[in-house]
This record gives C-alpha cells, structure tokens and sequence, in this order.
C-alpha cells in the first residue's frame, strides 16, 4: 500500500513537471472572479473574455482561473497562488480585490496585474474599467419614450459609485426625452438572488413603472417584465432569449477585446501600466440589438449610441444635484476622477441615497 | 439485506485511530471514480488536492492561516455542543467581534503604540461574547430554541457590517467605495515569520483555545459540569449545576473566541473592514468542530483536514482545470465518509440478510439483551 | 384593489417555497429528525427541475423530477444518520455543502437557457369570482399543492394513527421502539418526504418563481424554511402563517423602498429576520405550550437495541 502510494506520488510529481516543462514557452495567463462562472452575468462576461482571449491568441497562451473566491481573507491567497504558479499577467475582476492585489503585485514584481473596477496603481498593476454609464444613457431615453406611465423601476444592489453612475445617467436620458420622467428604487442589498430580484420587479411594476432595468445580475427582472407583458432591459449579458418580447436592449459587457490587446502588449513586451476606462467606442460596452420598440425610437438610440462613440460624455452640463443646486455648468464635462467616487444622485431621482 | 448497528461495550480504540484513515481510503476511491467521470487522471488530481498543497513552504503558511479561524470557533463551538446548546450563529459572532475590535483603529486612527493590539482582540472577543449573549438571554429567559435566533442574528450582523462600511464608517478618501480605512502598522496583527510567509499570530491563538479548552474539559470541574448537562440536564441539577448559568458560559465562550477569530482575521489579513470579511468560516467551523468529534485537539487536526481541502481544491482549479463545483463535491464527499466511519468507533456494523432475520425480540427483553452486550 | 391582489400574488409566490420545505422538515423533525440540509436538497431539486424541464420541454416532468431528485438526495442523509448513527447537525450540513457543489457541477450547461415556466391553473369560473378569484383560483400548480399539503400535513399527524405513531416516536424514541415501533422506517420515510418536499420547493424556484437556472439560486431559503418550523412550534397550520407573514415582511419592505421611506434598505432587508425573532420570543414565552409540542427527541441519534 505504502510503495503504491509512493509510486503513484512520483508519477504525479512527474506528471506535473513535465506539464510546466511542456508550458515554459506558453504565456500563462490567469483570472480571479469574484462569482460562479455560471451566474450568467458579471463573473459569466469575464469568462466570456477570457475564452474569447484563448481563441484569439491560440497556443501562443494558456490559461487559468479561479473562480467564487471571496472578497474577504481568501482573495490575497488566490492571487498568491496564481503569481507561484507561472502566471505572468493576472487579472482581478471584482473592486473588493484591490488592496489584496496592491499587496501581492509589490511582492511580485516581475507579474503584471490588472484590476478591474479599482482606483490604486503602480508599476505593475493596471485598473481597468468599462463606463457602462454611456449605455445606460441610450437606456433612459429608450425608456421616456416607450413607458406609458412615465415611470421606471431600478432594482440596484449596494450602493457603489458604479451603481450611482448608472442611475444618474439612466435619469440624465430619460430626462432629455421626459423632463417629468420618474425613477422608482428598490435596493435589494445583493448582486444574486433570482427570487428577491423577481419580487423587487414586481413591487416597481405594481406601484406604476412599466419598465424595469436593474444593475443586479440575473434575468429574473426581465422575466417577469415578459410575463406582465411590459418592458425591460438586460443586464451584462444579452437576454433577449429569457424575454424575446420584453427586452428593448441589454446593456452588454464586452472585455474579449480589452483581455487580447492587454496579452498582446505582454506577448510584445511592450505592457506598462495603465489606467483605462473603456466605452462604447472601444467596444467593451455594447447595446445589443435595440428590439421590441418602434422605428423612431430606435433611430434615436443609434443616434445616441454614435454621438456618445465619437466621444460625446453623457455627463455633460447643465446637470443638477438632487437638492437643487448646479453640479456641472453649460457645457462642462464630469472629470473621471469625480465619476469615478460618485456618491449623490441628480435632480428628480425620487429615493435617498443609502449613505 | 440492511445494516445493523450493534453497540460496543466502549468506544474502540482500534477504530477511533483507524477511522479517519478508513474514511481517506474510500474518498480516495471514491474520488478516483468522480475525477475519472469527469475525464481527470486521478492520481494527478490527488497529489494536486493532497500533496501539492503542503509541498512548498508558503502553502503551509496558508494553511494555517485558513485553518485558524476554523479551529478557533470549533473549538469555543465545541463546549456548546458537549453541554447540548446548538449555537449556530458563529458566523455572526465573528462579524460583530471583527466590528468591535475595528472600533479602535477606525474611529481612533491616530491612536498608535503597544496598547492598539491588545485592546482590539479584547473588544473583538468582547462583542461577539456580547452578540453570543443575546441568544444565550433568549433561551435561559424565554426559553427560545437557539438555532434558528443564533442563525437569524447571523443574517442582521452581515446587514450591519454592511451598513457601516457603507455609511458612518467608510473611509472619507476611498473614493466611495464600502471599506473603511486601512488599519495603522500598529493595528494590524504581526506575521509569525515574515520571510517565508504570511501565517500570522492567529494560528497561535487557535493552538492556545484549543489547548485551554482541552485543559478545561478533561481536567477541570467546569468541563464536567458541560458534560453532565450535555448528557442529562437532569442530573445536573441533581448536582447542583446551573443549566442557565451554562447557557450564558457556553454561548459567550464560543462567542468570544469567534469574535477573537473574527477581529484577528480583520487585523491580520485585510488590515481594513470591508462588506465581506468571511467566506463562511462560521458554518464550516460547525463541520470541523464535528470532524474533530468535538474534542478541542481533535478539532485542531480536523481544522487543518478542512483547510487543506480548500487549498487543494484551488490548487486543482488552477492546475488541472477542475471546476469549483468538482472542489465542493469532493469536500462533501470527504466530509460524509468521516463521519460514517466514525460510527465503527461506537458501534459494530452487521449486514443482515432479509431471511436471517431472527423474529423480533420481545420489546422487554429487547434493552436487556442490548445493555449485557 | 388592483395592486392589493397584486401585492398578495407576489407575497404568495414568495412564501410557497419556504412554505413546502417547511411542511416537509416538519414532518421530519416531528419525527424526531433534524435535517438541516434543506438547502443542499432544494437547489438540487432546483437543478434537477430545470434540467428535466428543459431537456423534456415539459415543466410538469421537470416538477415531477424535482421531487424526485429531492428524495433521492435525502436518501444519502437518511443512509449516514439512521443506518450509521452520523451525527444529524454535521451530516446535514455536509449535505447542504454537497448539494450547493452537485447542482452547480450539474447545471454548468443550463446556465444562460430560458427555462419553462410550469402554467397557471385558473380553475373555470371561480376564478371570476370578485377578489378571491384571482387569489385563490388563479395560481401556479406549486401554490394548490402548497395548500394541500398543508391539510394532508395537518391530517395525518393529528387525526390518523400512523401520524400519532410518528408523534409519538418523535417524542421518545426508546418507548416508542419498546411498543415494537419499527422507528428506523418511518423515519426514514420521513427524511424521504422532507427531501421531496425541499425538492419541491427547488422546482417552485427553476419552474415557477424565475424560470432559469443559476447557481445557488435557492439564495438562503432552505434556511429560513427550517426558521419556521421552530416558528410554527411544530404545528402545521403556523407554518402557513409563519410562511405568509415572512412573505409578507419580505415583500413589504420592497414596496417601502419603491415608495420611497427614506430608511436604510440593509435596515429594511434584516427585517424580516428580526422579526423572526421577535415571533420566536413570544412564540416560546410560553414555556408549556413549546415543550408540548416540541419533540423530545429532536436530533438525537437512536440506535435500536437488539
């Protein structure tokens, strides 16, 4: 038993050696989720790039992952790990990874890292991020137009600058169609829970929205907007499938493109440290097909889309705070730095911001 | 055919030395047959899970940085259960004792020296000792089933952290992201060796609680009196053991130490509060403390087992690409093959065939014959 | 009136799955079993409802495979705690972390596929009754069952004497195997329907609430199930309540958000749980009343002598 058990570890250990000999020549690429890959949402998307990344690159690269890790004590082990164990560029997908990663990026200076929602950088840590806000503008203006009642439910989940961007930008659209547009609220405190999601919706349906956009990430939203036969958007995948006849646009993350430049520029030993905020333009934010709307209406949305591609920023004054006062004069433009920790919602949001 | 339990006279010595590696023997095949579904060569995914995890010297500070947590509450969990009190709300505990010791470095940040560290693992066991009493109140006052306010209580403490790290206590510079500031040198737990790893003071902690706890429940009055209201509340009345007074010592014990654990693993290796400070080591430190066959020295063995699996199931994600999923499943495997083993240390198992069955005994003489056995 | 229907048909389909896998454990704990593997068993009846709905086309399958799957997996709990004495705390446990692996390993491939909804039943007539009609006429599959096992719950525990059998094996083991009670089988009939309630439940959620498959989309209700029934002391008509009342908190609090009280929503999301404890407290103030109904031997492992 003893001597088996001691060849089978030998041959493992062989095993295992001549798989890194095999791979030296490989860049080994790595990424570290904070959800499931199957939530079919922002962990799902993240994959969704990585895969795309493999096939683009082909063997040039191999990859791994470690998915569902915690953003609590586990994260600085899992980057850890990836750094010993041959990866050279290591993604982190979710904000809460930042201070683990500035910690392992400094004890591994040879490693590139690049973090995806974050603020700190240094000589081998990028930050990344997509303005999914721009979508959220067309979003707004699609749902003026369409909504009968002139009432929009937003079912969000913690309140982030990230969450508070959308909504603003959501508000600032329908604005521009519907000064008198309404927003209705529902925190649901989570980013995954199909039942509470479903539930939220229904609330925002019965107290007068007849359209529905959440920043959380599953489908059951536009499940039930399908259901009641009213309208919805989907949420970084496109779920035109789950609500064929509810779905206007889905507000779609797309970081293949990002994921293969940044391997390339590692490939060519030309990676340095950056700090990018991708949109429309860059193709990481996409609106999937505008649907179940009439021809005006999404003659409109095209129109928005390209002025926001070729660099309009839907923050642009005059923009108002909540209580009234002016946030951004005639024609200013929201620095990044301010979008980036924005904490107040603006002028007609009906709800107080969890503070 | 169906199995049949036959108690021992006394618990085996034999099994109980045998049966964990029983229950390794048939996880392995079990294991071997999973992995070979799933079209993984077994014996590289074992030395991954098994071996890799503890081959190199930075993983073994890992190791014990994962399994601290888990012995400290096991350990504390354990004293309830032997006194029969089923505090399931350890997961609560460590988050309000993780709050509590953060008061000092968030709220004082300027506050430096010697003195920071003591006085936050002391408020950390304070405040879950604090929130293990509101339980502990509930059921010696109103007679309210534990379980499920010590579960409940878990749900409000996340919601609670969560609310401060997005409101009061968030760092005014972070951009206004949920985190407060990060903890100054002098807050944050020292490493035990810094070149090779990262392990900190916690695991120390875990060692002593165990110890401490082993020294009290086999060598001390207190750790009889658990027993004997664990196995017969009635009793220990007879002996003049108060079953509220041991409610409240159970409940704020095992509360204390995971509010130690919780504060230890804020200090030692997130150096700030964020809204997500525990993956779950009040739950599984429930499984570990069982594992342990709630013996604090066993539990100290059961906590690095556990912690292990974690590692190895990583290690495997990365290494052969086994899913996450095939992680979990294999963990729970382990878990229910050690847990049918340890039944061999209690009891002898018999197959009995459907036609051998002897007539059923008569019920009086039945408990006769099973207690001259 | 509109929106109050509306309100109350959101409220119902929230407290269905918690209201099935409470009546199951219930009857499991009555028993003198304690499962607390609820969670493990409903998303595997979750999975297993949305794979066989899918593949099938037919919800009706995927709900008859969800109380399948439900049952068969309480089996390998039943198997450690009643042939081998395991103890019930770890055992179920360990079976919620196996479920929440098994379903995700499972469903790799449902994610991102719209699955079936099961129809509504709307029962001829009645359902045109004013007010009523749509409430209790009108609703999913789930929600009749809900109802009817509630009765048939009730029933068989305080009218049949197999259900007194159960009682009274749940209250002491020992005496009631002394009488000659085969305890070991109906307990493990017991286990079984609890494990095909929570599988039913499961299916509520992949067939019924969100029509989908995503991991851990049971998101904690297994929990709460086993909440209520020490909510319900054990009674089947206060699980009913409990269920309902949890909905109601649970589905109040969105509409206190969408109205816009301006509390803080974590404030409002623990509501719910401290409320819980709230009942529990008053529930159990009365000592005699909670000790009657408690089963004695609760959790306690019982080996039959020979």
């Amino acid at each position: 038993m003893k001597k088996l058990l001691i060849a089978m570890m030998t041959t493992a250990a062989a095993l295992s050696m001549a798989v890194t000999a095999e791979a030296a020549d490989k860049l080994k690429a790595c990424w570290v989720y904070v959800g499931p890959i199957g939530d079919f949402g922002y962990s799902y998307q993240h994959d969704q790039g990585r895969l795309h990344a493999e096939k683009e690159l082909g063997d040039k690269i191999e990859t791994a992952y470690l998915e569902n890790v915690s953003e609590g004590p586990d994260a600085d082990r899992a980057f850890e790990r990836l750094a010993r164990e041959g990866c050279k560029i290591i993604f982190g997908t979710s904000f809460g990874f930042m201070d683990p990663m500035v910690k392992v990026a400094k004890k591994f200076p040879d490693i590139k890292f690049e973090h995806a929602t974050g603020y700190k950088t240094s000589e081998n840590l990028g930050v990344y991020n997509a303005r999914f806000y721009e979508g959220r503008y067309v979003m707004g203006q699609i749902a003026a137009k369409m909504s009968k009642t002139g009432v929009a439910g937003y079912i969000v989940s913690f309140p982030i600058p990230e969450v508070v961007m959308g909504i603003d930008a959501f508000m600032l659209g329908a604005q521009s169609v519907n000064p008198d547009f309404k927003l209705k609220i529902v925190w649901v405190n989570s980013w995954f829970d199909p039942g509470k999601e479903a539930d939220a919706a229904k609330a925002l349906f019965d107290q007068g929205a007849d359209i529905i956009t959440q920043h959380t990430d599953s489908t059951a939203a536009l499940q039930v907007a399908e259901e009641r036969g009213l309208k919805g958007f989907g949420q970084s995948s496109d779920m035109i499938k789950f609500a064929p006849n509810a779905q206007l646009t889905s507000n779609t993350d797309n970081w293949g493109p990002y994921y293969v430049e940044r391997l390339k520029a590692v490939l060519d030993g030309t990676w340095k440290t950056d700090n990018v905020w991708l949109g429309i333009k860059d193709g990481a934010v996409e609106l999937s097909p505008f649907t179940n709307m009439p021809d005006d209406v999404k003659a409109m949305a095209e129109a928005t889309k390209k002025k926001i591609a070729d660099g309009w920023n839907p923050f642009t004054g005059p923009v108002f705070k909540q209580d009234g006062s002016q946030w951004l004069k005639d024609g200013e433009v929201a620095d990044d730095g301010t979008l980036l920790g924005l904490n107040f919602y603006v002028k007609g949001v009906d709800d107080k911001l969890p503070q | 055919m169906r199995l049949e339990l036959v108690k021992r006279p006394q618990r085996s010595a034999l099994f109980s030395a045998l049966s964990p590696f029983i229950a390794f023997a048939l996880t392995l095949i079990a294991g071997a047959i999973l992995f070979a579904l799933l079209g993984i060569d077994p014996v590289s995914a074992f030395y991954t899970y098994f071996i890799s995890p503890i081959s190199e010297v930075w993983q073994l500070h890992e190791l014990a940085i994962k399994a601290a947590p888990l012995i400290l509450i096991a350990v504390g969990l354990s004293v309830c259960y032997r006194a029969n009190i089923w505090n399931i709300g350890a997961e609560g505990q460590f988050t309000l004792g993780a709050i509590v010791g953060s008061m000092v470095p968030v709220l004082y940040p300027e506050l430096e020296g010697p003195i920071v560290l003591p006085l936050m693992l002391l408020m950390g066991m304070i405040g879950g000792g604090l929130y293990a009493a509101i339980p502990a109140y509930l059921k010696a006052r109103f007679n309210t089933n534990e379980i499920l306010t010590s579960l409940m209580l878990v749900y409000v403490s996340q919601l609670f952290l969560d609310w401060l790290v997005r409101g009061p206590w968030r760092d005014p510079q972070g951009h206004g992201f949920p985190q407060t500031v990060q903890f100054n040198d002098s807050a944050i737990l020292p490493e035990l060796m810094p070149a090779s790893g990262r392990a900190n003071w916690g695991f120390v902690f875990a060692l002593v609680a165990a110890v401490v706890v082993w020294i009290m429940m086999s060598r001390m009055l207190k750790g009889f009196e658990v027993r004997v209201l664990g196995s017969s509340p009635r009793a220990g009345r007879f002996a003049g053991f108060g079953l509220n007074r041991m409610i409240f010592f159970a409940f704020i014990l095992s509360g204390a130490l995971a509010g130690l654990a919780g504060i230890s693993v804020v200090s030692g290796e997130i150096n700030q509060l964020k809204p997500v400070i525990s993956p779950g080591y009040g739950f599984a430190a429930i499984i570990v403390a069982f594992l342990g066959r709630l013996n604090p020295l066993g539990i100290v063995a059961a906590g690095l087992v556990l912690a292990l699996t974690y590692l190895g199931g990583e290690a495997a994600q990365t290494a052969l690409g086994v899913s996450d999923k095939v992680a979990r499943v294999f963990q729970g495997m382990l878990l229910f093959f050690v847990l049918g083993c340890d039944t061999l240390i209690h009891y002898r198992i018999r197959l009995v065939g459907l036609r051998a069955k002897a007539p059923a005994p008569d019920p009086a003489t039945a408990g006769k014959l099973g207690e001259a056995h | 009136m509109e929106i109050t229907i509306n309100i109350l048909l959101t409220i119902a389909t929230a407290a269905t799955p918690l209201l099935v896998a409470a009546i199951g454990e219930l009857v499991v704990e009555r028993s003198g079993v304690l499962n607390l593997g609820v969670e493990g068993m409903m998303i595997m009846g979750a999975v297993g409802g949305f794979g066989v709905g899918y593949l099938t086309g037919s919800p009706w399958l995927g709900l008859v495979a969800a109380i399948v799957v439900g049952a068969v997996f309480s089996l390998l709990f039943a198997v450690m705690t009643l042939s081998l004495a395991t103890n019930q705390v770890a055992t179920g446990l360990s079976l919620t972390l196996l479920g929440l692996g098994l379903s995700g390993m499972i469903g790799t491939g449902f994610v991102g596929l719209p699955g079936v909804r099961l129809p509504d039943l709307h029962i001829p007539l009645l359902i045109d009754l004013p007010i009523v009609g749509k409430l209790v006429f009108g609703q999913d599959p789930v929600f009749y069952i809900s109802i009817l096992l509630i009765f048939a719950v009730a029933w068989f525990l305080f009218r049949t004497r197999t259900g007194l059998t159960l009682r009274s094996i749940g209250d002491s083991h020992t005496s009631a195997h002394a009488l000659g009670i085969q305890v070991i089988r109906y307990r493990y009939l017991a286990v079984i329907f609890g494990g095909a309630c929570a599988g039913l439940a499961g299916g509520q959620l992949s067939l019924v609430y969100t029509p989908q498959w995503v991991e851990n989309m049971s998101a904690g209700r297994g929990w709460i199930a086993l909440a209520l029934v020490v909510f319900a002391s054990w009674r089947p008509w206060r699980v009913l309540a409990g269920a309902y009342i949890f909905g109601a908190v649970w589905i109040g609090q969105l509409h206190a958000q969408a109205f816009g009280i301006p509390v803080p929503s974590q404030l409002l999301s623990s509501l719910p749980y401290l409320a819980t404890v709230v009942v529990l407290v008053l529930i159990s103030r009365n000592k005699r009343l909670t000790m009657m109904n408690t089963p004695a031997s609760l959790g306690q492992p019982f080996v039959p002598d020979r």
